[in-house]
């Protein structure tokens, strides 16, 4: 079994996608779709890899990124921020948020696959 | 307005623009140096072939020695030399205003110079008009999930399109998922283009918001000419209402929020100083606002908003700039060619920043700006009481009235507008530094 990504998303068609691709890659794809209770799923789900989406129903990826940051059980985990928004404040928010990288949609799949191989690597 | 009495001034700021001596000018104008000497410092009139003369010397148009340029006009064209820094470094190399001779350049050609002034500040309305734009898309909730629906469906788009053009021997389940989603996704971009489009086409016209709520409420004021005369009298408060919906001008929801709360209290001021007993006052003691508060009762703010909201063919020319606690101006009514910014921060040393450093002690002085010369009062004023927590919100008020020519020479106080356009040297209340360093 391969190494473990946690997709937090909440556009269906966006999750299989992305779970289809790095399925294909070797990777176990788990999901969540909310972000009521995303910080539950990142303790229970124990991923190696996070791809977490800035809007989200119930609260926003940033929240979820400075919760995980805070955890000291889960403050080391590489986190893929994708966002529709671009402009340099919001990758700016990202960084001070702990993001490791941070991708504007629309995004490629191959764009998405060398982002969490390398996030896994480092 | 132009001040004569300053012929002088400008005969000595135009002979050292050319280098010239005192002693020099003199010779070649066919008076003594002496004379020349009185007149540089206006302790001399001088007029008719003196006046020709020296202006044949200094290669100028007499009549811009006599009367200068227009205060406004000159101030506009210093606007516009100030833009000169937001071109490209390219541009600038190229554009060069000769920041010296601008007073010449008005003078000789008033009508390129109105025309400059005119482009100027068309330019900094769009610069406004695209700074709203942006603001838009930037904070528009709405605008915002239109776009991400569109952006978010794209992406899925893509990324199913990309898989079923890439993957080999991709099982038929999964080109059947694929597809669907395509296809419904395809049906959400539609419907999601198609609300961007009503969005944008439902949108208010642009001209509607290329103006700042308080250049609405200033351009609404204008128009009235700063005087309400449905708000003088009984049941005024109902007729507020009527006055903004009615408006032209007041276009937005903030403006017209602003212009309510200025009406409101136009009509608080009426009422507690009806216009006939303002009437009575202004002809009994003149525009004396200290004599009128005292005789009334009233506190000298509100008689400062009483006598500049008056009919100006009551009380003569009167104008009124007011701050809130962090110095933003928040209305003004010009006055002759006095300088008042539209944005960001005005002169410090203008007394009514003094006010907010010493509330409660009302300020009296003759300023000086450029040519002009005003008699400036300010107050300030308590607008929300002081709590346990927190102190008293302030605004000040400047009164500004024209002074009688040659009155307030000696103890005027220099001032500006901004810091940018300002061509005082050494004034320490720099905040930056002004394009004008060389001085006029």
């Amino acid at each position: 079994m391969g190494k473990k990504v946690l997709l937090i998303e909440d556009e269906q068609n966006i999750i299989e996608a992305v779970s289809f691709i790095l399925s294909r890659d070797g990777w176990e794809v788990k999901t969540h779709s909310n972000g009521h209770d995303a910080i539950d799923a990142v303790r229970a789900r124990t991923p190696d890899v996070i791809i977490l989406d800035v809007m989200l129903p119930g609260k926003s990826g940033f929240d979820i990124l400075r919760e995980i940051r805070a955890d000291q059980g889960l403050a080391h985990l590489p986190v893929l921020m994708l966002s529709a928004r671009g402009q340099a404040k919001d990758v700016e928010m990202a960084e001070h948020a702990g993001a490791n990288q941070y991708m504007t949609k629309p995004f490629s799949n191959a764009e998405v696959l060398d982002a969490v191989r390398n996030l896994v690597m480092s | 307005m132009l001040d004569r009495s300053m012929v002088g001034t400008r005969i000595r700021q135009r002979r050292v623009m050319t280098g010239l001596k005192q002693a020099e000018l003199a010779e070649r104008a066919g008076i003594s140096a002496s004379y020349l000497n009185l007149i540089e410092h206006n302790r001399r009139r001088i007029g008719g072939r003196t006046l020709l003369q020296i202006a044949q010397v200094l290669e100028v148009e007499p009549s811009l020695l006599s009367e200068g340029a227009g205060a406004q006009l000159l101030a506009a064209l210093k606007e516009a030399a100030a833009g000169q820094n937001d071109l490209s470094p390219d541009a600038t190399a190229e554009v060069t205003p000769e920041l010296d001779r601008i007073e010449e350049f008005a003078g000789r050609f008033p009508g390129w110079a109105g025309l400059l002034a005119q482009l100027n500040q068309r330019c900094e309305d769009m610069e406004q008009t695209i700074t709203v734009l942006t603001e838009r898309l930037a904070h528009d909730p709405q605008l915002a999930e239109a776009l991400h629906e569109v952006i978010s469906t794209a992406t899925s788009i893509r990324s199913t399109a990309a898989i079923l053009a890439e993957t080999r021997e991709l099982e038929p389940e999964w080109q059947m998922r694929f597809h669907r989603n395509i296809n419904e996704d395809g049906s959400r971009l539609a419907e999601g283009a198609e609300a961007l489009m009503h969005y944008l086409e439902a949108a208010p016209d642009t001209k509607a918001d290329i103006r700042s709520p308080q250049d609405e409420l200033h351009a609404f004021l204008e128009s009235h000419g700063f005087h309400f005369s449905q708000l003088e009298g009984w049941g005024a408060a109902s007729r507020v209402e009527p006055i903004i919906e009615n408006s032209a001008e007041l276009r937005t929801g903030p403006a017209q929020e602003l212009a309510r709360v200025l009406l409101r209290q136009y009509v608080d001021d009426a009422r507690a100083l009806p216009l006939d007993e303002m009437l009575r006052h202004v002809e009994r003691y003149g525009i004396k606002p200290d004599v009128i508060s005292q005789q009334s009762q009233q506190p000298l703010a509100r008689v400062f908003r009483r006598l500049a909201f008056l009919p100006e063919n009551v009380t003569g020319l009167v104008g009124l700039v007011s701050i809130d606690g962090a110095g933003a101006i928040v209305l003004r009514k010009p006055i002759l060619g006095f300088s008042v910014p539209r944005n960001g921060a005005a002169c410090t040393v203008w007394p009514i920043y003094d006010c907010l450093a010493q509330p409660g002690r009302p300020q009296r002085h003759m300023l000086r700006q450029g040519d002009l010369r005003l008699e400036a009062l300010a107050v300030t004023e308590e607008v929300v009481p002081a709590q346990f927590d927190r102190g008293p919100l302030v605004r000040a008020h400047m009164l500004l009235l024209p002074l009688e020519a040659g009155a307030g020479q000696e103890n005027a106080r220099d001032v500006g507008s901004t810091c940018q356009i300002c061509s005082m040297a050494d004034c320490p209340a720099r905040r930056e530094p002004s394009i004008l360093s060389s001085g006029l």
